[in-house]
């Protein structure tokens, strides 16, 4: 094992460790604010896991949207409901008992699925990046999903903004 | 030497707790932020298949999928919020386990 693999191979454990720690105080922590900053921190985590895989271009979009955009959205959504500071804010419901044993269930199904399989692995070639190669693809063999999902963000706009409009001032502008 | 079992570990690891948080919790903000880490979950499989079969049918599919996943997951939390905060103001809760009109 050279030098820059058993690097590797730290870097890679101490980002696991982090990644699936701070996933685990998402579900534990009693208090949703604090849950949503330990989000924040699984998916910067999670950035750096794609690093490690080579990923440069879903690096940087994870850190924008995933570790950027979308805790704004959920922490502001938090403040905007009652009850959100107090320590009961992330209690579980009767369900819990259920939850850890279907959960296990699922856990070891996975990896008896995906451990055993015979998936074809291939030498990483030497790319100066994974962008052109990604840019490339979206308006060749994507092209079609590509135009698809510009649509469904503007729905998902249009749809958010119609949803979250305040019913009463609307009509108080209509008079 | 890291390979592609590990990051599938990783994966499958965090797809669990994405599962459990989804089952146990009473907010409904805290089964948002669940599925969410199931989204990542699943997105670090398709990276770590994009990494370790790269000349496979396409190279870098996977990153090209992932990719499609963050986008579709931010229109997701949108549309997802703005539709708490509507029964928020409706109901004036957003614990599940409230959310009980259909009930029977």
């Amino acid at each position: 094992m050279s030098h820059s693999q058993a690097l590797y191979s730290i870097a890679f454990y101490a980002v696991a460790l982090l990644t699936l720690t701070s996933a685990l105080l998402v579900v534990t922590l009693r208090n949703v604010v604090r849950a949503a900053l330990a989000l924040i921190a699984c998916f910067f985590m999670v950035s750096w896991l794609y690093l490690l895989m080579n990923a440069d271009l879903l690096w940087v979009a994870q850190l924008l949207i995933y570790a950027g955009a979308i805790p704004v959205l959920v922490v502001f959504a938090i403040m905007m409901t009652r009850r959100s500071m107090s320590d009961t804010s992330n209690s579980d419901t009767s369900n819990r008992a259920w939850a850890l044993p279907v959960a296990a269930a699922v856990f070891v199904l996975l990896l008896a699925v995906l451990l055993p399989a015979p998936w074809k692995l291939t030498p990483w070639p030497d790319l100066a990046g994974t962008t052109g190669v990604i840019g490339e693809q979206l308006i060749r063999t994507f092209a079609v999903p590509f135009e698809v999902v510009s649509v469904l963000l503007l729905i998902g706009l249009i749809g958010a903004v119609i949803l979250a409009r305040h019913e009463e001032t609307e009509a108080e502008e209509r008079k | 030497m890291i390979g592609l079992p590990h990051f599938l570990v990783v994966s499958a690891g965090l797809f669990t707790i994405g599962i459990y948080g989804l089952l146990s919790k009473r907010n409904a903000i805290s089964l948002l932020m669940s599925v969410e880490l199931l989204f990542n979950a699943s997105n670090v499989a398709l990276a770590a298949f994009a990494r370790f079969g790269y000349g496979s049918v396409e190279p870098l599919a996977g990153q090209a999928f992932a990719l499609f996943v963050i986008t579709i997951a931010a229109a997701e939390v949108a549309v997802a919020i703005a539709i708490l905060l509507l029964i928020y103001r409706l109901r004036g809760t957003i614990w599940v386990d409230e959310i009980d009109l259909l009930r029977w």
